[in-house]
């Protein structure tokens, strides 16, 4: 695979293509590199994070490109701090179930919010694996190209642990035959 | 070639892919009013194991019952009886494990929030652990399509020739988490679900545990006594619409139709089954899908009706079902079908149909604007002193 372009982002900072453009939060990461997408702010932490990681990635990707493109995005707390939020709200003396945060209880939304915003109607698949490991990521972002063909991959880790922990490391790859830039 | 060598389904109607497809057969069901379950201020109706039975079952297994939840205890129960009944030798460096799953141990958020079981892949860890297994375990969690997507995992994974065997195990158990949540959606019918039904008025949530086998068995010169199960072809595609809904045009769908019958023969189609979860919108953007890829006269159905939707376990058993339905040349009832309820045609029955063809296609769309699709042929295999013996064309 040919990687296109790379995004890192932490608490810390935030590093694209070996170079660190932003320090803040996901917020102030937002209102700096998108500002126009108001549904930013009904999304949940996970997705909030791979949506602005997407963002950086995708930005200069002509539509037509976009549209093919597939996702394929790991990690190892899945969905698990709305999960807990989620469940809070349906405790015996505070039963107040929202389909708004049900919804998020699910990790393969962040996905969805990707596909949504950037028109992307290729794969979209959501993994989780108990550890980080590189090799078996590796093998299953490029096997994506074993039964299918899309124009690009946006691909690699996407966790939120809590507000000082997390991590989105992803890249956009290609397959060896095409060229984007 | 990916082959699928073995298979399990337990569910209330049965422990076994036999004893599953005998009461779909009969047109049984266990979906069932339950009032006061989970605690739960509404009652839902749902098809719901016996989780007595069930530990009493994995009591004469397992080594140590207390060490394993429910939802565990299910997916080992499952995949015993897969791995046993094609003498696989699970443990071994070119077996991969891949979990379907939505939710997993959720209900241990109730009086455990921070418990490692919490994590669903902690869970997939615990479940290959106890066959011996030590690679790192993949778990699909893509709502409603998990199933699919986890076949799609793992015969990429096997094409690509580090493993040669997957074990795939589906399952979700229901709880006050996940049914409270499918309330607040609206999006329960208070009855057993009526697929594809002008009356339809929603879906039916159900548990389950199903696994298949695969192997990559190399090339097609393939000899043996019978006939085996082949992939075909997958895809997968996103609505780019909306999270919670379907999309209209039924994109996502029609887009991993038109993927898959690129590479099968249309003529050699049995059947489409379909999601079918009996909710308006999925059901009428099915047909949507159908009506643009050309498959509206081609006989469809769905197992909700039986079943409930089983959530991650669904694209496993559903999938499995059908093979059952091909090689018995029976295609099942939809149950709770009866009149034409979406705009384009699905030519599903209330009565079952006959078939000699060999190939279906399955297919399932869900929240995120997912959409996964998969097809299998069986293969009749010319006789061999040895069975399944590879090699390259």
């Amino acid at each position: 695979m040919n990687t296109v372009s790379q995004v890192r982002i932490t608490r810390e900072e935030t590093i694209l293509d070996g170079k660190c453009i932003f320090t803040g939060s996901i917020t102030e990461l937002y209102r700096e590199f998108a500002g126009d997408y108001p549904k930013f702010f009904k999304m949940d932490s996970l997705c909030r994070l791979g949506f602005m990681a997407a963002e950086l990635l995708l930005k200069n990707i002509p539509a037509p490109i976009r549209e093919n493109a597939a996702i394929a995005l790991f990690n190892r707390n899945g969905s698990l701090i709305t999960d807990r939020n989620y469940q809070k709200t349906v405790s015996d003396d505070n039963y107040f179930p929202s389909p708004a945060l049900f919804v998020y209880t699910l990790a393969n939304i962040v996905t969805g919010e990707i596909a949504i915003r950037n028109k992307i109607y290729g794969e979209s698949s959501f993994y989780i694996l108990d550890e980080y490991d590189a090799a078996l990521i590796e093998d299953i972002a490029a096997s994506v190209f074993i039964t299918s063909s899309p124009s690009l991959l946006l691909t690699g880790w996407v966790d939120y642990n809590d507000e000082t922990d997390y991590l989105a490391d992803m890249k956009l790859v290609t397959d060896n035959k095409t060229k984007i830039r | 070639m990916i082959a699928c060598i073995a298979d399990n389904i337990i569910s209330p109607m049965g422990l076994t892919t036999e004893e599953n497809f005998s009461s779909v057969s009969k047109g049984m069901s266990m979906l069932r009013n339950h009032e006061d379950t989970f605690g739960l201020p509404e009652a839902f109706c749902a098809s719901m194991l016996d989780r007595e039975l069930i530990s009493g079952l994995f009591a004469d297994h397992a080594l140590s019952d207390n060490e394993y939840t429910f939802f565990e205890k299910l997916c080992i129960l499952s995949a015993t009886d897969a791995i046993s009944s094609c003498a696989l030798q699970a443990e071994c460096e070119d077996v991969i494990f891949v979990i379907s799953t939505t939710k997993g141990n959720v209900d241990m958020l109730e009086t455990e929030p921070d418990c490692p079981g919490c994590r669903l892949a902690f869970s997939a860890e615990k479940i290959a652990r106890y066959f011996g297994n030590t690679n790192t375990s993949v778990v699909t969690s893509n709502a409603c399509v998990s199933g699919v997507c986890a076949q799609i995992a793992a015969i990429r994974l096997l094409l690509g020739g580090k493993y040669r065997y997957a074990v795939i195990i589906g399952c979700d158990v229901l709880s006050r988490f996940i049914i409270s949540g499918f309330q607040s959606f609206k999006a329960l019918s208070p009855e057993p679900c009526r697929p594809f039904d002008k009356e339809r008025k929603g879906l039916n949530l159900g548990e389950a545990a199903g696994t298949m086998i695969l192997e990559n068995i190399g090339g097609t010169n393939v000899y043996g006594n019978g006939s085996l199960w082949e992939f075909a072809a997958c895809s997968n595609h996103n609505d780019a619409n909306h999270i919670s809904g379907p999309s209209r045009t039924g994109e996502g769908a029609f887009r991993v139709l038109k993927d898959i019958l690129e590479k099968i023969d249309r003529d050699d189609i049995a059947f489409v089954n379909l999601h079918g979860t009996a909710t308006p919108y999925n059901d009428e953007m099915e047909s949507i899908a159908l009506h643009r890829s050309g498959l509206e006269d081609l006989p469809a159905n769905g197992f909700k009706g039986y079943f409930g939707h089983t959530l991650g376990a669904a694209g496993i058993i559903e999938t499995i079902l059908s093979m059952k339905a091909v090689e018995t040349g029976v295609i099942p009832a939809t149950k709770g079908y009866g009149t034409k309820g979406t705009t384009y045609g699905i030519s599903a029955s209330s009565a079952t149909r006959e078939t000699d063809r060999n190939t279906f296609i399955k297919i399932l769309s869900g929240f995120g604007g997912s959409n996964a699709g998969i097809a299998y042929r069986r293969r009749n295999v010319p006789p061999c002193a040895t069975f399944r013996k590879g090699g390259e064309a």
